[in-house]
């Protein structure tokens, strides 16, 4: 779709033009003329050379370079105004189609060539947009606090928090997720391969493992909480019950994708049983597993903040949540998010690195990696 | 009969059975220590029947009985109007009602990114990956938060609200279906990606060589060859609705809704009251998946594939 291209980089120019005829915002009742900063009509200057040199066709590093300009920009006029007006908005818009261009541009080069570090940049670039106009949106647009914190306030309260929000996190991740994780998993699994063993409790057990894998489970939380009390035993419960139906029906399927040739295989070695498993169906079964402990690594989290909703101690994700919501402190509530983003991230992602060292064998992974 | 017997149901039946009596077993356990203590209070020691009776009729349980269970899901239910607030079927429609907005919406924009994604590279590498991320965001566990927030936004002083004009009860129902949305959009494109991509080179190539535009590709090859993919999806996708919506009323002050009455029965103690809504809100999962495969078998059938 290269034709795209041509008509994104005639639209940032439009764009461009556009934010330097119209005022780029007002201070107090004053309208403020985008003319006035030289850093302005540089950018204007620069886009219209670069699309008339390059006859609307500009090569990725000639987008990339004035995409990122026109974004330092962008966040700098944020200072110099009150509320932005047209004039930002068109800059905005020419900077992001610029960064369209760029993504465009290079994905097409890549299509040829496969370099998976220049890869990384596309999506790279697509967040710090997305950042960018957030940001730019909230604090040009005056959103109130209570709809959306614009992303450096929310970063400001969690530098500024750092303490508490240590604690929250060591209560609901270090404690809740991570056992409650520990012992869902490990008990599926162990099940998994106890029933195994007996082809009537498989066909019994797996339909009813189906069906609960797409139950509510998470509504389990208050039951979970009158039982066990409010610390946070009754939140690893709670993942516990909810990481270890996907982790059973996983490893039970995974434990069954060994052929006839490979268990007469393991028998013509006179293998017993452990070591047929050991050896054969568990690596065998480690994609399916892996499976599991990715989707659980999600689950585990949601369910730990769901049950905190219905009862805590005075600490954690889920309560500072809730109780911030109540009080209207959105900009907390945020900060939570926002570590609670980045731990499920890292968490899946530490799982997905530890399924590549282990089945580095599996089709999936040599393909990902050739 | 010897179907009956190859197949699954007399594994599951009994299983079931199995698990029943656990839960009466476990009932007296949990029971057995609060009834003890209040009975010894009134200076009485029952004998055993009497004490497992006792543990199966408490109203106030730790861990209710199946039939009282069940007793309560029927009155509440069935014996009462289904406009009435204090009938189940009230507080399932409208976490229902949250649930089919999300989905529908999840299922068309996910089909839409997914149509997006396939013939855009440059959508493709700066998307799918933020795609992927964004789920393994526990955004159900902020889900409330999520709420609150486009509550404000769809009945506060701005373009979106004026242009709308919603009425709270809108509002509340329309931002319950972003979640849901959030939740079942990402099955969707990641199914349909991969159906949209399943039809082979050498089929692609037969559309080129009957000089079909990008449109007529994706009508007649890509599309039907998508559709499997798009059901199984969709049925990962209305379970994932439906969690989303239950989960979406909890502590956002929602008055009604399944996620409220489970909020409000463990406020008050009334375990027998959750345990219904659970019961209730698991049928209407299993219902829900089950209408969409029965759509999918009369879609498929009338595409002209075979069973």
């Amino acid at each position: 779709m290269s034709r795209l291209d041509p008509v994104l980089a005639l639209l940032a120019a439009l764009a461009a033009i556009g934010s330097l005829l119209l005022p780029v915002g007002t201070v107090g009742e004053v309208p403020i003329a985008s003319w006035t900063s030289v850093a302005h009509v540089a950018y204007c200057a620069v886009v219209l050379a670069a699309v008339g040199l390059f006859r609307l066709r500009l090569p990725a590093w000639a987008s990339g370079v004035i995409a990122a300009a026109g974004i330092v920009l962008v966040l700098g006029w944020l200072d110099a105004v009150d509320l932005a007006g047209g004039g930002y908005w068109l800059l905005l818009v020419s900077a992001w189609l610029m960064a369209w261009a760029f993504a465009q541009r290079l994905s097409n080069d890549l299509a040829s060539a496969r370099n998976d570090w220049v890869g990384l940049l596309v999506p790279l670039a697509f967040g710090v947009t997305i950042l960018v106009a957030w940001e730019a949106g909230v604090r040009g647009g005056n959103v109130p606090l209570v709809i959306l914190p614009a992303p450096s306030a929310i970063w400001a309260r969690i530098a500024a928090n750092t303490a508490m929000l240590w604690a929250d996190f060591q209560q609901t991740f270090i404690k809740a997720v991570l056992i409650g994780y520990l012992i869902g998993n490990a008990v599926g699994l162990l099940i998994a391969i106890a029933i195994d063993r007996s082809p009537f409790l498989k066909r019994g057990l797996l339909p009813i493992g189906n069906l609960v894998s797409a139950l509510p489970l998470v509504g389990i939380a208050p039951i979970m909480v009158m039982w066990f009390g409010f610390d946070w035993p009754s939140k690893a419960a709670v993942v516990v019950l909810m990481t270890f139906f996907p982790m059973l029906v996983n490893a039970v399927a995974g434990l069954n994708v060994t052929v006839a040739m490979e268990r007469d295989l393991m028998r013509s070695y006179a293998a017993g049983y452990w070591q047929t498993l050991w050896k054969l169906r568990l690596p065998a079964a480690a994609p399916f597993i892996f499976n599991a402990l990715k989707i659980n690594s999600t689950l585990a989290l949601i369910g730990a903040i769901v049950a905190e909703f219905f009862g805590t101690p005075i600490v954690g994700m889920g309560f500072r949540i809730s109780t911030a919501v109540g009080r209207m402190d959105i900009d907390l509530v945020w900060a939570e998010i926002a570590v609670s983003a980045v731990a499920g991230s890292v968490f899946y992602g530490v799982v997905a690195l530890a399924e590549r060292a282990v089945t580095f064998w599996h089709p999936s992974m040599r393909q990902a990696k050739a | 009969m010897t179907a009956l017997a190859r197949g699954n149901t007399i594994p599951v039946l009994i299983l079931v059975a199995v698990l029943l009596v656990v839960w009466y077993i476990g009932a007296v356990w949990l029971n057995a220590p609060v009834i003890l203590d209040r009975l010894s209070r009134e200076g009485v020691t029952p004998d055993f029947f009497d004490l497992v009776l006792r543990t199966w009729t408490y109203t106030r349980p730790i861990l209710p009985a199946p039939h009282q269970v069940a007793i309560d899901l029927f009155n509440s239910t069935l014996t009462l109007a289904p406009s009435n607030k204090r009938s189940l079927f009230y507080h399932a429609w409208i976490t229902l009602s949250a649930t089919l907005l999300g989905f529908v919406l999840g299922t068309v924009l996910g089909i839409l990114l997914a149509v997006f994604i396939v013939h855009n590279a440059a959508a493709n590498r700066s998307l799918m990956p933020w795609i992927i991320a964004s789920q393994t965001v526990p955004i159900l566990a902020v889900a409330p938060v999520i709420v609150v927030l486009f509550f404000n936004l769809l009945t506060g002083q701005n373009l979106i609200a004026q242009a709308l004009r919603l009425n709270a009860d809108g509002a509340q129902l329309a931002s319950k279906g972003v979640i849901s949305m959030y939740l079942s959009f990402f099955p969707v494109v990641v199914g349909m990606v991969k159906g949209l991509r399943s039809p082979e080179l050498i089929q692609l190539d037969l559309m080129r060589t009957y000089n079909a535009t990008v449109l007529q590709t994706l009508r007649l090859l890509r599309w039907p060859a998508a559709v499997p993919f798009l059901f199984a999806s969709m049925k990962v996708g209305v379970a994932a609705s439906l969690v989303g919506a239950i989960v979406a009323e909890l502590p956002t002050g929602a008055q009604s809704g399944i996620g409220a009455k489970l909020l409000i029965g463990s406020y008050n103690g009334q375990t027998i009251q959750i345990w219904s809504a659970l019961i209730l809100a698991s049928i209407l999962a299993g219902l829900l998946v089950a209408i969409v495969g029965m759509i999918e078998r009369v879609v498929v059938q009338s595409m002209g594939a075979r069973a």
